[in-house]
């Protein structure tokens, strides 16, 4: 019942991250965004980093995706050094980054088509995804036509066609009004109960990161280190009504004052 | 999917018609200062009894035109410089996107290039053409050049700034999909930098006539250009008009061809 079990001590971590540092050199001067930050993601493991803008969750986030290379201390998947990027890390960003030359369908194949997987058994694949998020009507619609929280339900099945072991999310419902932001939130607990990722999701919001998450890591702001981490204690499947529980609101308030 | 499909259908027939009535109130609001134009001109001729050689009647010019369509002159020279300017925006095209392309990639080679392009720039067509009517003769490959020479900087800058302009993470997810460097081009940045570009060619295709032309006065013995400077030599005002009308029918058909094909290929920009 509890998600205490997610701690890294029986299975070995999905991704480890271990004394990370980052400086940035700009002409005004360096700017330390990161310091010594150390984390390990378990299988199956809902994790949410929270902080206070500027505390180089993006710049983490890219780091653990093997986009940037670290200065300072390395990223293990699965216990391989990361080196770069990887295809079984999924990536979906605040903004939903289609391209508006494609369909929905033709987006989420995109990836498995670079791979040079054939074309029928990547749309056969890209079908299922899109079903999955609950836009099986819209295989064919542009972009442009879709709203928001769509748009975003679509960057999702994308992260997921290549069957990532980990999905890399970035604030991915930062620029989200607050009632389908919260649909999404659903809506991602869901896809997450169905397929089983490993997720690791940085988020603004201290409800959404209590609501979703198995572990709650606290950034400081910059630059960036561990705080603290909070296990959420709460029994799943969860839904929305969860948050209005007197544990939740305790555990959300406590992460409230651990980010100061 | 259905009320989707309605929906943009809707969308598409709207815009045919609203299109069909923009062309419509175009035409009305060009044609209209045009016929009063042709009118006032020949009055002018008339009341004021200019000499045909200066100023000639609309009629004069109608009737030059005639002759020189019908004994096929005319159409000689048009597609001679119709010629010139397509493999002239061609190869300006070509070489300004994959310099710009160059170019988008490095910051110091811009840095380092870019004063002498802006230079480049300065420089009149006017007065480089007659050096490469003698370098490259009197031919087509000297107007070809000339027109290439003057669509390429606007391209070019499109074309850099269509580039740089791609998303910073739509790079990063490419990169996290692995997609090799002829994936990521042609699949990501050159649709993305696409809409610029084609902006570019538009402005290029009205230069590269000028270019053309601009080389026809400076050496040949064809084209709309030479036509233009044969009727100032022998005082055949007329013949001049056709010329240019020509070259300006000439200028806006392109134009219109680039933006058609824009359209074409831009369906899904807005």
């Amino acid at each position: 019942m509890l998600a205490g079990g997610h701690h890294t001590g029986g299975s070995p971590a999905v991704m480890s991250v271990a004394h990370l540092s980052h400086t940035f050199t700009s002409r005004e001067g360096d700017v330390e965004v990161l310091a010594d930050i150390s984390f390990q993601v378990a299988p199956s493991e809902f994790l949410c980093l929270v902080g206070p803008s500027g505390c180089g969750k993006s710049t983490l986030l890219r780091m653990m995706a093997g986009l940037l290379p670290p200065e300072q201390g390395e990223v293990r998947l699965n216990g391989r050094l990361l080196t770069g990027p990887q295809r079984q890390i999924g990536i979906v960003h605040q903004q939903p980054n289609l391209m508006p030359w494609r369909s929905v369908r033709e987006n989420v194949v995109l990836p498995l088509e670079l791979a040079g997987i054939p074309r029928d058994e990547g749309v056969r694949r890209a079908d299922d995804l899109i079903t999955l998020v609950g836009l099986a009507d819209f295989c064919g619609a542009r972009p442009r036509n879709l709203s928001g929280g769509m748009a975003q339900r679509v960057a999702v099945a994308r992260a997921l066609i290549h069957d990532p072991e980990i999905l890399l999310l970035d604030e991915p419902f930062g620029a989200l009004d607050a009632m389908t932001r919260e649909r999404m939130g659903g809506e991602l607990l869901r896809i997450w109960r169905v397929r089983r990722k490993t997720v690791v999701m940085v988020t603004h919001s201290i409800q959404e990161a209590v609501l979703l998450a198995d572990r709650v890591l606290v950034l400081s702001p910059s630059p960036g280190r561990v705080r603290q981490i909070f296990d959420v204690p709460m029994s799943r499947p969860r839904d929305l009504a969860a948050q209005f529980s007197p544990e939740f609101g305790e555990l959300a308030g406590r992460v409230r004052s651990a980010i100061g | 999917m259905v009320e989707i499909r309605t929906k943009s259908l809707k969308g598409r027939v709207g815009r045919v018609d609203r299109q069909r009535s923009r062309i419509g109130s175009w035409l009305q609001g060009a044609l209209l200062p045009l016929v009063g134009f042709v009118a006032l001109w020949e009055l002018v001729v008339r009341l004021l009894e200019y000499p045909s050689f200066i100023l000639p009647t609309p009629g004069r010019v109608w009737r030059s035109f005639l002759t020189l369509a019908g004994d096929g002159t005319l159409w000689r020279h048009l597609a001679t410089t119709v010629g010139e300017v397509l493999a002239g925006l061609a190869l300006g095209t070509t070489v300004a996107f994959g310099l710009g392309f160059v170019l988008s990639r490095s910051r110091t080679l811009e840095r380092l290039v870019a004063p002498y392009l802006v230079a480049s720039q300065s420089i009149p067509v006017v007065a480089i053409a007659p050096l490469l009517v003698i370098w490259f003769g009197a031919g087509a490959t000297s107007k070809i050049l000339l027109s290439a020479l003057i669509a390429l900087f606007p391209i070019l800058v499109s074309s850099v700034s269509g580039l740089r302009g791609v998303n910073p993470e739509m790079r990063d997810l490419m990169r996290s999909y692995q997609a090799t460097r002829w994936q990521t081009f042609t699949k990501l940045e050159l649709p993305a930098a696409l809409p610029m570009i084609l902006s570019g060619v538009k402005v290029g295709a009205t230069l590269s006539v000028i270019g053309a032309v601009v080389g026809e006065l400076a050496g040949s013995d064809r084209g709309l250009g030479f036509l233009v400077k044969q009727g100032q030599g022998i005082y055949d005002t007329a013949l001049m008009f056709v010329a240019v009308i020509a070259l300006v029918v000439m200028a806006m058909s392109l134009y219109g061809l680039v933006a058609l094909v824009e359209r074409r290929l831009l369906a899904w920009y807005e």
